[in-house]
């Protein structure tokens, strides 16, 4: 607890602020402190780790990495699931923003209820799914219900079952997220745009295409860069649906550091996460910059 | 028969609209609150009830024999008390590290401003499981491996530049002038600080503190990394799922579920700001 310790300063020199800039110094240096021991020192610890071992460098456990039977099917379903995932749960954010913004009736209630899984883990999230998609569960049992017949969802034999089952999960958790986001986003455009663009005889669609959607592209981007890389960090909804059945790269990380005991092909695996996550980051960056540029304002 | 040549299309479509607009929004709330009602109905059935096959849609074995039980299993208990420990330890270490640095971003202009706030978006966008691996072997080497300090401070380098955002922008939602009108009359800097702009910003600060919390509170992977022992709840529900019956992982899912929907309740009114806009 040592980085405890320089937050003791900070009320001193607030005492004395004859020179602003030491007061804020002393404000910000304790968070810097931390913050390089605690997140830039493990970064640097964990590509050691990916790549060393007791005789220096090697590439050894990146090639146990790659060699593992479930690496290439954990790194196509993260894929694939970001790649359906978050089309899919923009749309449903912006949808379910636009019908708030409408003033529906107990508008207040209906922002409550969408916002709870906020609030949720994806492990939480994967549990509540679990008692609906297991194989006597609620689903089939409204089949049951109503005389059809229900069918092994989470089956290993059933791909693509247990792919729409963990897509429905962390759609239902996470689109709450993008939807604040929005949301808020959404807050800040007089609404006056919007009526002009109506007076001129816009439909509904030109207004979104053409007048919502821009202003609100700093949120959205935020958003998708926000929304990505959490994505990539999903394992507890699949574990908890599927146990070992659908792999994702940080339930791989998850199985070589507890099951396997293996550290350093683990730490290799959170550098994958790491490095695509980055990618992803400055090509969304990039990707809208130049549009801007492109001339929407 | 003038009605017959006033043209109610418009007005009938605009009706019609309302009513679509009302059966969505319902729609969606059902979608978000059916699973929740589900996990409750499942973790409040008598395990009997459960093992049932066509399992009834409404609560009519009602009992709290399954939580018990999940409560009353190995480690729950103390996981629960863990939890508490590790989201209150963090949500007070970073405050005291947090909010000095998000007053200092409100209201300082000082070399270095511009890279600080860069490397804070920067430190949000690192993934959880490249800081857990390392932090573990670190944390055995100083001897806190397994203990809830070492979550503490993982989960505190989680949240820090999120709690450091958000109070900047709860700072810079208090006016200077008060401020500079304590220290007129006679305040001295932390006085004004004390008594004039922490009850002005302290219903966003708690805000923030409840935030900082629920993420500790749901962090799984990285407490079930650091930990063997005293695990935290999600952690503890994470190892034991693949030995333990569906009834306690109803169980587990529903004592997971039920904070987070008091969480949203207590901030309902902050969630744009907590989560939305003070985001970037």
């Amino acid at each position: 607890m040592t980085v405890q310790a320089p937050a003791a300063p900070t009320k001193a020199t607030v005492r004395a602020p004859r020179r602003r800039v030491p007061a804020a110094v002393w404000l910000i240096g304790p968070s810097v402190i931390f913050m390089i021991l605690l997140l830039g020192w493990p970064v640097v610890e964990g590509v050691l780790q990916a790549f060393q071992d007791e005789n220096g460098f090697t590439l050894d456990f990146v090639t146990r990495m790659v060699q593992d039977p479930y690496f290439w099917p954990a790194v196509r379903n993260t894929l694939l699931l970001i790649v359906v995932m978050i089309p899919i749960q923009f749309a449903f954010a912006i949808g379910m923003a636009l019908l708030l913004r409408a003033n529906p009736r107990l508008h207040k209630v209906h922002f409550f209820v969408w916002a709870i899984p906020l609030a949720l883990s994806d492990l939480a999230a994967g549990l509540v799914w679990l008692s609906i998609f297991n194989d006597r569960g609620y689903l089939n049992s409204v089949l049951a219900w109503l005389g059809l017949e229900g069918s092994s969802w989470l089956a290993y034999d059933n791909q693509t079952t247990m792919f729409i089952c963990v897509l429905i999960a962390e759609l239902w958790r996470a689109t709450s997220l993008v939807l604040v986001i929005v949301v808020a986003g959404l807050q800040g455009i007089p609404k006056d745009y919007d009526e002009a663009a109506q007076v001129f005889g816009a439909t509904f669609w030109q207004r979104l295409r053409h007048v919502t959607l821009p202003l609100l592209k700093p949120s959205l981007q935020v958003a998708l860069i926000l929304r990505t890389i959490l994505a990539f960090q999903t394992f507890a909804v699949a574990q908890a649906l599927t146990g070992q059945n659908f792999p994702l790269v940080v339930g791989e990380t998850y199985r070589w550091y507890t099951g396997l005991q293996n550290p350093n092909v683990a730490a290799a695996l959170a550098l994958v996460i790491l490095v695509v996550s980055m990618l992803t980051s400055i090509f969304y960056l990039r990707a809208l910059r130049e549009k801007n540029q492109g001339g929407t304002r | 028969m003038t009605e017959t040549t006033v043209d109610t299309a418009p007005l009938k479509r605009q009706k019609r609209n309302r009513v679509l607009l009302q059966l969505s929004c319902i729609a969606i709330s059902l979608f978000m609150l059916i699973p929740i009602y589900l996990i409750s109905l499942a973790a409040l059935s008598t395990r009997e009830s459960l093992n049932r096959f066509p399992l009834s849609l409404l609560p009519t074995s009602f009992s709290f024999e399954t939580l018990a039980a999940f409560l009353g299993s190995t480690g729950v208990f103390g996981a629960l008390g863990n939890s508490l420990i590790v989201g209150v330890g963090t949500l007070l270490l970073s405050a005291v590290i947090g909010v000095p640095a998000g007053y200092a971003l409100a209201r300082f202009a000082f070399p270095g401003k511009e890279p600080y706030q860069l490397f804070l978006l920067f430190t949000r966008a690192l993934p959880i499981v490249v800081l857990s691996v390392p932090l573990a072997r670190l944390f055995l080497t100083v001897d806190i491996y397994d203990t809830t300090y070492g979550v503490i401070l993982l989960h505190t380098a989680l949240a820090l530049p999120t709690t450091i955002l958000i109070s900047a922008s709860v700072f810079l939602g208090v006016p200077q002038d008060v401020e500079e009108a304590a220290r007129v009359f006679g305040c001295s800097p932390l006085g004004a600080f004390m008594r004039v702009v922490m009850p002005m910003a302290l219903p966003g600060i708690a805000a923030a503190s409840i935030f900082t919390f629920v993420m500790s509170w749901n962090e799984v992977l990285g407490a079930s990394i650091l930990t063997l022992d005293h695990r935290t709840l999600p952690a503890q529900v994470l190892t034991s799922l693949a030995d333990s019956p569906l009834a306690y992982r109803f169980a587990g899912g529903f004592a997971l579920v039920i904070p987070s929907i008091i969480f949203i309740a207590l901030m309902r009114r902050y969630l744009t700001n907590m989560w939305g806009s003070t985001i970037r």
